[in-house]
């Protein structure tokens, strides 16, 4: 039965990811083999409710090419700089070694050099989505082989990007849809005239939409950059993936990079399920079926064999041995990007479609077996460590994410931003100012763009691992907005907050948050000691003045805490307010006719 | 009537290993009262009234510092000045502090050595505490022995750990 039409296709698949998703997921075996068994189902092989799998393949690609874009956004070039020995080291060592022998392994088994190519290149990558998560979820990452573990991924999501952008040059079928190469003049002009016009126009053009405040134009913006740059590469008969990634990179070092990021995630991960679910539909179940055999054979060989060669990169690249194990097990699975180069490798006439369809069963299976092996791994180390009970490694190398996190950036933020910074302490600034940012960034602060108010742009600003948070946006509401959801959400985060006035202290007080300062106190209050100063008094005995001045409105304050709780149906804060400072100055003249030497020095 | 105030008084306890190991020594005694005053009072300016109601607490004030210029640390001078006023630690009716111990705690650069005639310093420890004496005489407190550690900055963390026992069972006898 097809269900035909647009929207009959459109329900069938979100229905059938909605409902094989989280069931994989909650069985330890990730999205990403989720959709494609959604695919299957769903698809030509099974139940056929969706049969236009070309035309949604080349819809579904778009999911390939934001993901591209937003690796060249994570491609930060200090980060890159600082891992470069692991990535281009290890990263090549891996690549380079697991492909040879797979492609050797290919061509004895009499498949032509350039199948075994493709086989051999598809089958060294690993699964980014798997590995990352996986090490995510064990706090792994900060470790010395989590670094490696990344930087390995992190090559191969490099080196997928131009064995892409090559295949349709060298593809066997090129003139089959009329299609004829581009000149390499092209190609290099077109690139370069990316990076000079991204250089120049992008910043300028995400600040003017920025500065409107909607996001929904931010987001607009986000996906007709990618959308149209995809555009433009394609006409010119160039990898679409190629351009999106390019555009990424040159926005990787901008204030706009986690705003990027949280807007197109979602449009990301919808896409990528889709490419991963005709992924599944175009498996052709019956022909891989046939030859269980070689199937199995396959996946076994492939897994040993990256298993053994991570096992002895770990060695040679100094991987801590008690880590070794897991980093070699974590990669080990074929990465969805071999879903991609097999998918596009039959298209453009590489492989056959019963090679390409074996491939791509092993590269399912293989993923189904990480989260088996670590099962199995988990039981054994747990097993031994109970034996033994040896204390884990401490070598945990210095984490990236900042201790502090200041959320707004404007007079009162740029001051504890600068000390802080003069004083060698990481912090990650947020606001959502662009004039702000943009002067900032010029002095060489490294700033974000974004409402702070929101969680996703606190999580990309890594609230989970700093240790404090300074709220120094001049809003209440937002204030006391942002205070309430990290509480909520990042318990452990300490709060130093800027208060509006004595109403805001209240209400930071009522929220349990103990360093408050008052954003204009501390000024007004040496103002005034100039102004004792003036009147002749001594440099000295005015200082003391403000001092115990200080004390006692502290002292104050505290005092009046409680009795405002009684208050709360107050009409407005203006008449607490007036109420307060009533309240205050009752109390200051009191304390002068008590003793007419208090507010003196002797 | 067997509390302790234990008034610590380094600029930099992260530097610090003597006087920090002291503190950290007889931090759980039972009936100890810390008042770190550079925690307290980083801008050096006293409040004059707690510290008043914190001595009035105590049967036994202890110092804890570590000696500069033959001398206290500034800011424990400067305690010492807005604190003890007159009608509270001395003068008429100036008696808070009177029958209370009195006990310094603190810790020398030079080795015992050096506080001899022929040593550098030429004199002996105690010619360089007189003006402390007379200032626990006549506030009325008892004058204990004072608790030192010479050469701090060169002890072995053994030495220091000892000295660290030391004060805490002298102090544990008093409360």
């Amino acid at each position: 039965m097809s269900l035909g039409g647009g929207l009959a296709t459109t329900v069938a698949l979100l229905s059938a990811a909605v409902v094989i998703v989280p069931i994989m997921q909650r069985l330890g075996l990730g999205a990403v083999l989720g959709y494609l068994a959604a695919g299957v189902l769903v698809g030509p092989a099974a139940l056929t409710w969706v049969t236009e799998v070309e035309f949604l393949r080349h819809f579904s690609e778009l999911g390939v090419v934001l993901f591209l874009f937003l690796v060249g956004l994570e491609l930060e070039p200090k980060k890159l700089w600082q891992l470069r020995l692991s990535i281009f080291g290890l990263g090549t060592a891996q690549m380079l070694a697991t492909a040879g022998v797979a492609a050797g392994a290919l061509i004895l088994l009499d498949w032509s050099p350039s199948e075994a190519l493709m086989g051999g290149l598809g089958l060294a990558l690993s699964s980014t989505a798997i590995g990352l998560t996986l090490m995510r979820e064990r706090n792994f990452l900060p470790t010395t082989a989590g670094q490696a573990g990344f930087s390995v991924l992190l090559f191969q999501d490099l080196a997928i990007i131009p064995i892409l952008a090559l295949l349709p040059v060298y593809a066997p079928l090129k003139a089959q849809g009329g299609v004829e190469n581009p000149h390499a003049w092209i190609v290099a002009s077109v690139i370069v005239g990316i990076i000079v016009g991204g250089r120049i126009l992008l910043r300028p053009v995400l600040r003017f939409v920025a500065s409107a405040h909607l996001r929904e134009t931010f987001t607009a913006l986000a996906l007709f950059l990618v959308l149209g740059i995809s555009l433009v590469m394609e006409k010119l008969h160039l990898s679409m993936g190629l351009g999106a990634f390019l555009a990424g990179v040159l926005l990787a070092d901008s204030e706009y990079r986690h705003a990027l990021e949280t807007d197109l995630e979602p449009f990301r991960g919808l896409l990528l399920g889709l490419f991963f679910m005709t992924v599944g539909m175009s498996i052709p179940i019956e022909a891989v079926l046939a030859q269980p055999l070689a199937l199995f054979l396959g996946v076994g060989f492939i897994l040993a064999l990256k298993i053994a060669l991570l096992l002895s990169l770990a060695r040679i690249f100094k991987i801590p041995r008690s880590q070794a194990t897991f980093f070699s097990l974590v990669l080990s699975q074929v990465g969805e990007f071999a879903f991609v180069l097999f998918a596009m490798a039959k298209e453009w006439g590489f492989l056959s479609s019963e090679k390409s369809g074996l491939l791509l069963a092993i590269v399912a299976l293989s993923m189904v077996s990480t989260p088996i092996l670590l099962w199995v791994y988990d039981r054994i180390t747990a097993r031994k460590e109970k034996t033994s009970s040896q204390s884990r490694e401490a070598d945990k190398i210095e984490d990236e994410s900042h201790p502090v996190i200041i959320a707004g950036f404007g007079r009162f933020g740029q001051i504890i931003g600068r000390l802080l910074h003069a004083n060698g302490i990481g912090t990650t600034v947020l606001d959502y100012e662009p004039e702000q940012i943009e002067l900032l960034r010029r002095f060489g602060f490294k700033v974000y763009y974004g409402d702070a108010t929101r969680l996703d742009l606190l999580e990309a600003a890594g609230a989970a691992k700093a240790k404090i948070l300074v709220v120094a946006i001049d809003d209440v509401d937002a204030s006391i907005k942002l205070i309430d959801l990290v509480r909520e959400h990042f318990p452990h985060l300490k709060i130093v907050a800027r208060a509006r006035n004595v109403q805001h202290v209240y209400e930071l007080i009522d929220r349990n948050v103990s360093v408050w300062e008052r954003e204009l106190f501390e000024g007004s209050l040496n103002a005034g000691t100039e102004v004792l100063r003036l009147m002749g008094w001594t440099a000295f005995s005015a200082q003391k003045a403000a001092h115990r001045f200080r004390d006692h409105n502290i002292a104050m304050i505290m005092d009046l805490a409680p009795q405002r709780k009684n208050q709360k149906e107050m009409a407005t804060r203006a008449q607490a307010a007036r109420d307060d400072l009533a309240k205050m100055m009752a109390k200051e003249h009191a304390k002068r006719e008590d003793s007419e030497s208090a507010w003196n020095t002797q | 009537m067997s509390s302790l105030l234990f008034v610590f008084a380094h600029p930099d306890p992260n530097r610090s290993r003597a006087n920090r190991a002291v503190l950290d020594r007889v931090r759980d005694l039972s009936n100890i009262t810390i008042s770190d005053l550079y925690e307290k009072y980083p801008r050096f300016h006293i409040r004059v009234a707690e510290e008043q109601a914190l001595l009035e607490a105590a049967s036994t004030i202890v110092l804890q510092y570590p000696m500069y210029w033959y001398s206290l640390p500034p800011l424990l001078m400067l305690w010492i000045d807005d604190v003890l006023t007159e009608g509270f630690a001395y003068g008429k009716s100036g008696n808070a502090l009177r029958g209370k111990n009195f006990c310094l705690s603190f810790t020398t650069g030079g080795g015992s050595e050096a506080y001899s005639p022929q040593g550098y310093h030429e004199r002996p420890i105690t010619d360089f505490l007189p003006p402390l004496m007379q200032t626990a005489r006549l506030c009325g407190m008892k004058w204990l022995e004072p608790l030192i550690l010479h050469g701090a900055s060169r002890a072995t963390p053994e030495q220091i750990d000892a000295h660290a026992r030391h004060v805490r069972t002298q102090l544990e006898a008093l409360t």
